[in-house]
């Protein structure tokens, strides 16, 4: 796929999204040209020619809502257990038939230990994610990896719950070149 | 009981690693300085507000005691009589003063001081008597400087009170550069900024668009060392603290660097480097390649050299769990030296070379230690949710590390702690603010 397309596809998928209340939404919206909303198979067409319908399979934002963008860890630990394999082969499978984006995996620590301690593990949680979708077949040029450490929580209680959540990598679609 | 005898108690607390549940509290009768179970009662002095030796240095005058008076009850060691309490009020500033008059009022300690203010210039004079000995204790001082740098001059004269009665370097001449946070936790905003050790004078070093971590002193305290992601990715940096200027520096490919520190020579640094997912410790000298210091699958993180730069001591999960080791500055085998329950974390060698401080981790509770270089003697100096990160004033006498409270709402804050556990108190800041590091004394 070349980059136009992906960036095409990105702003369609875009669109989409923000018709997922059509009502609120009128002229002036993406898609609300009348460009053809083919991808996906939308259907429902409304006023101005705006649709609304699933998202497009092959957009970064039904990775991340119907494929799953993440897979959690145990306390202080980077190995992968069964749910977290099977979600990351699914991933592999969306990442191999989407060929025109890279992504980048985010790995994230609960706040239960100290800045850079914490770095370091993000940083092995994440390798840990792409080691995995690229002994699935996922080209490792396509991936990047960063830690953020105890930096930016999904979850902002401090008990078990929220922690569990925190304790994450995390697949960013991005439409692009390869990485090097 | 003389300041003399005050010296020599305080040392003795320092050294016995008294354990020492609350400050003292002033009593009722007779002042005296007594050691009951660690416990220090702070010492009392008198500090009539310095004379004001020309017409526009009357505010500077009273300013200037202020922060005199702020600096040394700061310590905890300690008090300061109130001004309605004197016989006798000082009006010159001259080299002898009638002890009786502050004997009746129990002081131990008098402190006078005058100010003078020409063409924007303050020149601060000062003069220590130890009332009980009726002596003066060391020559009288004068301080100069631009008005801009009038607390400076304050805390000079603290910290010559301070080392006179103390026999210890002083440390309030200095500054904290730590990352000031604002916004919701899932997003929280970083700058970095520089503010005097008190909390006065902040400065911005950075603007918000990049998350910064963990900032350090570089000994001459002109630059400061830091992590940043404005590269979406994290990688280590040294900033000039005067032109505000900031350099990447050359790290190991494909890696993301962070915890970077200064050694002692000010040239040398040593930091983080996860490759592969895996953290290893490497060394920089300016004009080199990066060299790899650690070389295991576990995590080496946090280092940190003696104040001699002959040994690193760092955190590794090598034995399953973070502990704290100890390695020569050129890497080699590492030594464990922490065995106690629980996690440890960002050790950090006291600039005395006699102790390092660190983060433990234990039952669910965060603490702020410190132990022997061998690891003996390890002492917990607080508890609370999360304790981490601490930084030792440059006379290894007081910590300042964050504390952060629970919860959605949690929000990070500076503390300050003696070493013998007393004394802790939240540093005044304009945000929530982590991750302090303590400079240098100024020159």
């Amino acid at each position: 796929m070349t980059l136009p397309r992906a960036a095409l596809l990105l702003s369609l998928a875009l669109g989409l999204a923000a018709c997922s209340s059509p009502a609120r939404f009128g002229a002036g919206g993406p898609g609300a040209d009348g460009a053809p909303l083919s991808a996906g198979g939308g259907f429902g067409s409304g006023a101005d020619g705006v649709t609304s319908g699933p998202l497009d399979p092959a957009s970064p934002e039904y990775f991340s809502q119907t494929v799953g963008d993440r897979v959690l860890f145990a306390v202080d630990q980077s190995t992968l257990n069964d749910e977290a394999r099977r979600a990351l082969s699914a991933q592999a499978q969306w990442l191999m038939s989407n060929p025109g984006y890279t992504a980048i995996v985010e790995g994230h620590a609960d706040e239960q230990g100290t800045r850079e301690y914490n770095l370091a593990l993000g940083a092995r949680r994440a390798a840990s994610a792409r080691d995995y979708l690229v002994a699935q077949g996922v080209a490792a040029s396509r991936l990047r990896t960063v830690t953020y450490g105890k930096e930016r929580p999904i979850e902002v209680c401090s008990t078990e719950a929220c922690y569990a959540q925190n304790r994450r990598a995390v697949t960013v679609i991005a439409a692009g070149a390869a990485v090097s | 009981m003389t300041l003399l005898r005050f010296l020599i108690a305080a040392i003795l607390a320092t050294a016995a690693f008294a354990q020492v549940t609350a400050p003292a509290r002033a009593q009722d009768g007779p002042l005296r300085i007594e050691i009951t179970e660690g416990v220090i009662e702070p010492l009392p002095f008198a500090l009539p507000t310095f004379i004001a030796e020309t017409p526009e240095a009357q505010s500077w005058a009273q300013r200037i005691t202020d922060v005199v008076a702020a600096d040394l009850t700061g310590t905890g060691l300690f008090r300061r009589i109130p001004s309605d309490a004197f016989v006798t009020q000082v009006t010159q500033f001259t080299p002898s003063v009638t002890y009786a008059n502050w004997k009746a009022i129990n002081a131990q300690a008098l402190i006078t001081g005058a100010v003078s203010v020409t063409g924007g210039q303050i020149s601060v004079k000062f003069r220590l008597f130890d009332v009980f000995s009726e002596a003066p204790l060391g020559e009288g001082l004068q301080f100069g400087g631009t008005e801009q740098s009038w607390r400076r001059l304050a805390h000079k004269v603290s910290d010559a009170v301070y080392s006179r009665i103390t026999g210890e370097t002083g440390y309030f001449d200095s500054r904290v550069v730590f990352v000031s946070e604002q916004g919701p936790k899932n997003a929280r905003q970083k700058r970095l900024a520089v503010m005097d050790y008190d909390g006065a004078n902040v400065q911005y070093l950075t603007d918000s668009g990049s998350l910064v971590l963990a900032p350090r002193f570089s000994p001459t305290g002109d630059r400061v060392l830091y992590t940043s992601y404005e590269t979406g990715f994290p990688q280590i940096y040294e900033l000039n603290v005067g032109s505000v200027s900031r350099t990447q520096l050359p790290v190991p490919a494909e890696s993301m660097t962070f915890a970077p520190r200064y050694a002692p020579d000010g040239r040398t640094i040593v930091f983080s480097a996860a490759i592969n997912g895996n953290t290893d410790i490497y060394s920089l000298v300016p004009g080199s390649a990066p060299r790899q210091l650690t070389n295991a699958p576990s995590i080496e993180t946090a280092p940190s050299y003696s104040p001699d730069g002959s040994q690193i001591v760092f955190e590794s999960d090598r034995s399953g769990s973070p502990q704290l080791y100890v390695m020569p500055a050129g890497g080699g085998e590492p030594r464990r030296i922490s065995f106690g329950e629980g996690r440890y974390g960002t050790p950090v060698w006291s600039p005395r070379g006699d102790l390092i401080a660190f983060t433990k981790q234990n039952a669910g509770r965060f603490h702020i230690g410190v132990m022997r270089t061998d690891g003996s003697e390890e002492r917990l100096l607080t508890a609370s949710f999360l304790d981490e990160g601490p930084t030792w004033a440059p006379n290894g006498r007081v910590i300042m590390f964050t504390r952060e409270s629970a919860g959605a709402g949690g929000q990070p804050g500076l503390f300050s702690v003696d070493v013998s556990g007393r004394n802790l108190k939240q540093v005044p800041t304009p945000n929530a603010a982590s991750d302090p590091a303590w400079s240098p004394l100024l020159p």
